[in-house]
């Protein structure tokens, strides 16, 4: 490992160090006092999650169309392979040269009439945020689909400012309104139907036509008159960026609604806040990113608004423009060999659409922020592995792969959760008291590191496993092996072995 | 051809039928069969659970036990998976070039590839008289790669009616430690799975790796649901009556 490889960026100075302020989303953990109670693990709450079965069938709906729907788009270049692998080069080495494109991005963004602010963890944006609000007046900020927003608990504590964060995203709306957590990166509401959409609406939204029908179009147009009226009586908007170009301190915005869009226009205050991660140097390196990033999320080929400002322009737009560039536990990452392929990913959301154990279980399981393997390997760099909750995330996929094939930046999501999960092994071994797991497989490596304590283990396990046998089958298995035989069963290991056989045939 | 035979501790102590299916078929192929007596687990659950240290003292010990053998076989296509995708990363993380450069020099095969690539042969002279499914696992088929092999042997064996698998790309849930750790996810996919089997009506689900088959066979055994997995290897060494 070469925590100093990666250049350190500007605002790593005075980072806490754990990176973990803030990121549970709800703008609690910077503050004092007890703080939410601790997230449960991703087990306890996939559980939950898979007795709901109406999310399920929701989202086993959403994944599949938009699978099949990248599957169609990214089918279609001759050259994805290598748009992808220009993807991954592009993401290495502007993450390795990441001080320098921040320091070009920040004099670009100067020059051109805005403030760059940097946050080194979700404590000091919030602060940040809340301090630009206040300096305007306004009681209503407008907020386009962004998870950094989310990353920091802005919302909370904009409301504990007495400033109220008015989602704009269609789906950030309905899980607003449901006053929910959202389950997709992309579509935050993707657990939800649309008659569960429309009963929101017609108790939560105010404005909302009582005969209003469940069709999306419908359900589109009453959200749309619900927003106008905000769009044009705005004067601070918040938003996210998917890219900043460093060269020109561009920021860029990909949506398929164009509420975000409103919200770069009309106010006369904007703030976007980005992870430091999202700078591209130059507008060649977007031209990759432009085709990746849409036909992976979404399957088209092209994102219908893609929006992009600099700055500010006398006369046009608004008169004030902030960029917060957050750090929150991304240094942390960048300094991991392996961990640090995670930095690169676009939230296209790829990899939470053909994922099965997020396709049954939904984002909310994963925690606030980052959802599906993206998330399990995120989060966890981001925030550490100290607590059961993020230590649990690593754990949270089957290493099937499918992740890592449809991934355009080629982030190999299995490998990185079996680093993630070598850091959450080590961090165990250092506690006092060894947990049961760590006795188990230590006990289990020491018996299989000799074939001939191997084979005494071998014949004396045959023999006790089979005693616990009924009817030729394996029904219930003691301590940490129970939970398999919950639900399965085990063939009852025969009482000869391979090698037993072998030995019996050669003699 | 002199083969190094692979059998995982898993299959040596719970599916032996396996390991001897492969020696079987690869004799009646004309290949003498070697089992290097050393060999006791690969390292892969240590590995994956994030036990490494572990995981590294189990590959030196595998690497010791093949060392010099031409080609291994194993019926289990994620321990090859394991020796040939994770060694070199356990081998690193471990600072152990040693280790590497031993892992390196293993020639292992799964049996699918080593059947059809090393040998040629896709007719391996079988007769199963059932109707089959096939599962390709996502180790061999994601990481191994061994894309239509499997199903190149099932075509070739005799009597067997083979039936295409919905969503057969989707994991079981297995994944080892997985199925303990994430037990409720583990068995709901589980369950999607048996379903899609079922949707077949196939007698016979069929992989090359007995893990993901204990998985899926442990619930349809709790099912009670009339159909029986088996490992490929299993049915390629089936001649029937002569």
């Amino acid at each position: 490992m070469t925590p100093s490889s990666p250049g350190r960026t500007p605002s790593s100075a005075g980072t806490g160090g754990d990176g973990t302020a803030g990121t549970d989303g709800r703008g609690t953990a910077g503050a004092r006092g007890p703080g939410p109670p601790p997230r449960p693990k991703f087990a306890a709450a996939a559980r939950a999650a898979l007795t709901d079965t109406r999310q399920r069938r929701n989202l086993r709906g959403a994944t599949a169309v938009a699978r099949g729907r990248a599957a169609a788009a990214t089918a279609e270049p001759a050259d994805w392979e290598a748009l992808r692998e220009a993807g991954r080069a592009i993401r290495d080495e502007t993450l390795l040269g990441l001080d320098t494109h921040l320091e070009g991005l920040e004099r670009a963004v100067t020059a051109a009439g805005g403030t760059v602010h940097w946050a080194p963890d979700a404590a000091e944006a919030r602060r940040i945020v809340t301090a630009l609000v206040r300096a305007t007046g306004a009681a209503e900020v407008l907020k386009a689909g962004s998870l950094a927003v989310r990353e920091i608990g802005a919302g909370d504590a904009l409301a504990r400012a007495g400033i109220t964060l008015r989602e704009t995203a269609l789906a950030d709306l309905v899980v607003q309104l449901g006053e929910d957590e959202p389950s997709h990166l992309l579509s935050p509401a993707a657990h939800r139907d649309r008659a569960e959409i429309r009963e929101l609406f017609l108790r939560k939204m105010p404005g909302a036509p009582p005969d209003l029908p469940d069709d999306p179009e419908a359900l589109a147009a009453a959200a749309r008159a619900h927003l106008r009226g905000r769009f044009l009586s705005a004067r601070v908007a918040i938003t996210g960026a998917n890219f900043l170009v460093a060269e020109t301190g561009t920021v860029v915005v990909l949506e398929s609604e164009g509420n975000g869009r409103m919200c770069l226009t009309l106010p006369d205050t904007l703030i976007t806040v980005a992870g430091i991660e999202k700078v591209v140097p130059t507008w060649a390196d977007l031209e990759v990113f432009l085709q990746l990033l849409p036909r992976s999320s979404s399957g088209d080929r092209m994102t219908p608004y893609v929006s992009s400002w600099t700055g500010v322009t006398p006369g046009d737009g608004p008169a004030e423009f902030h960029l917060v560039l957050l750090d929150n536990g991304r240094t942390q990452a960048l300094a991991d060999e392996i961990g640090r392929a995670a930095l690169r990913c676009v939230r296209c959301s790829a990899c939470l659409n053909v994922c099965p154990v997020y396709e049954r279980t939904g984002g909310r399981a994963y925690g606030p922020v980052y959802p599906g393997p993206i998330g399990a390997i995120l989060t966890p760099q981001m925030r550490g592995v100290e607590s059961a909750a993020d230590a649990s995330l690593p754990y949270a996929s089957t290493l099937c792969g499918a992740c890592a094939d449809v991934c355009p930046v080629k982030i190999d999501i299995p490998g990185v959760l079996v680093h993630l999960r070598g850091k959450v092994v080590e961090s165990r071994r250092r506690r006092p008291v060894p947990t049961p797991e760590l006795l188990m497989m230590r006990g289990l490596a020491w018996t299989m590191g000799d074939p001939r304590r191997y084979e005494t283990a071998l014949r004396r396990g045959t023999r006790w496993v089979r005693l616990m046998s009924r009817g030729g089958r394996i029904r219930r298995l003691p301590g940490l092996l129970g939970t398999w035989t919950e639900a399965r069963d085990l063939p009852l290991p025969p009482s000869e072995s391979f090698r037993g056989w072998w030995r019996r045939r050669n003699a | 051809m002199r083969v190094a035979l692979f059998v995982a501790c898993f299959d040596d102590a719970m599916f032996p039928a396996t390991g001897k299916a492969v020696t079987v078929l690869l004799e009646r192929l004309g290949h003498e069969v070697a089992y290097p007596p050393g060999q006791t687990c690969c390292g892969q659950v240590h590995w994956t659970t994030g036990y490494h240290r572990e995981a590294a003292a189990l590959a030196r010990a595998f690497t010791g036990a093949f060392e010099g053998c031409e080609v291994v076989v194993t019926p289990s296509a994620s321990c090859a998976a394991t020796v040939r995708g994770a060694y070199p990363r356990i081998a690193r993380t471990a600072r152990d070039p040693a280790l590497a450069r031993a892992a390196e020099g293993l020639a292992v095969y799964e049996l699918t590839e080593f059947l059809v690539d090393v040998l040629g042969a896709a007719d391996v002279g079988a007769y199963f008289p059932h109707r089959v499914t096939y599962h390709p696992t996502c180790q061999s088929a994601r990481t191994l790669g061994v894309a239509d092999r499997p199903l190149r042997l099932l075509r070739a064996v005799r009597g067997l009616d083979l039936v295409e698998l919905p969503a057969a790309e989707e994991c079981c849930g297995f994944g080892g430690a997985f199925a303990m750790k994430n037990a409720d996810v583990s068995v709901a996919m589980v369950a999607d799975k048996v379903r899609h089997i079922r949707d077949t009506g196939a007698d016979v689900v069929c992989a090359a790796d007995n893990s993901c088959l204990a998985h899926i066979g442990g619930a349809l055994s709790r099912l009670r649901g009339g159909v029986r997995a088996v490992h490929l290897a299993e049915i390629l060494a089936e001649t029937g009556p002569s």
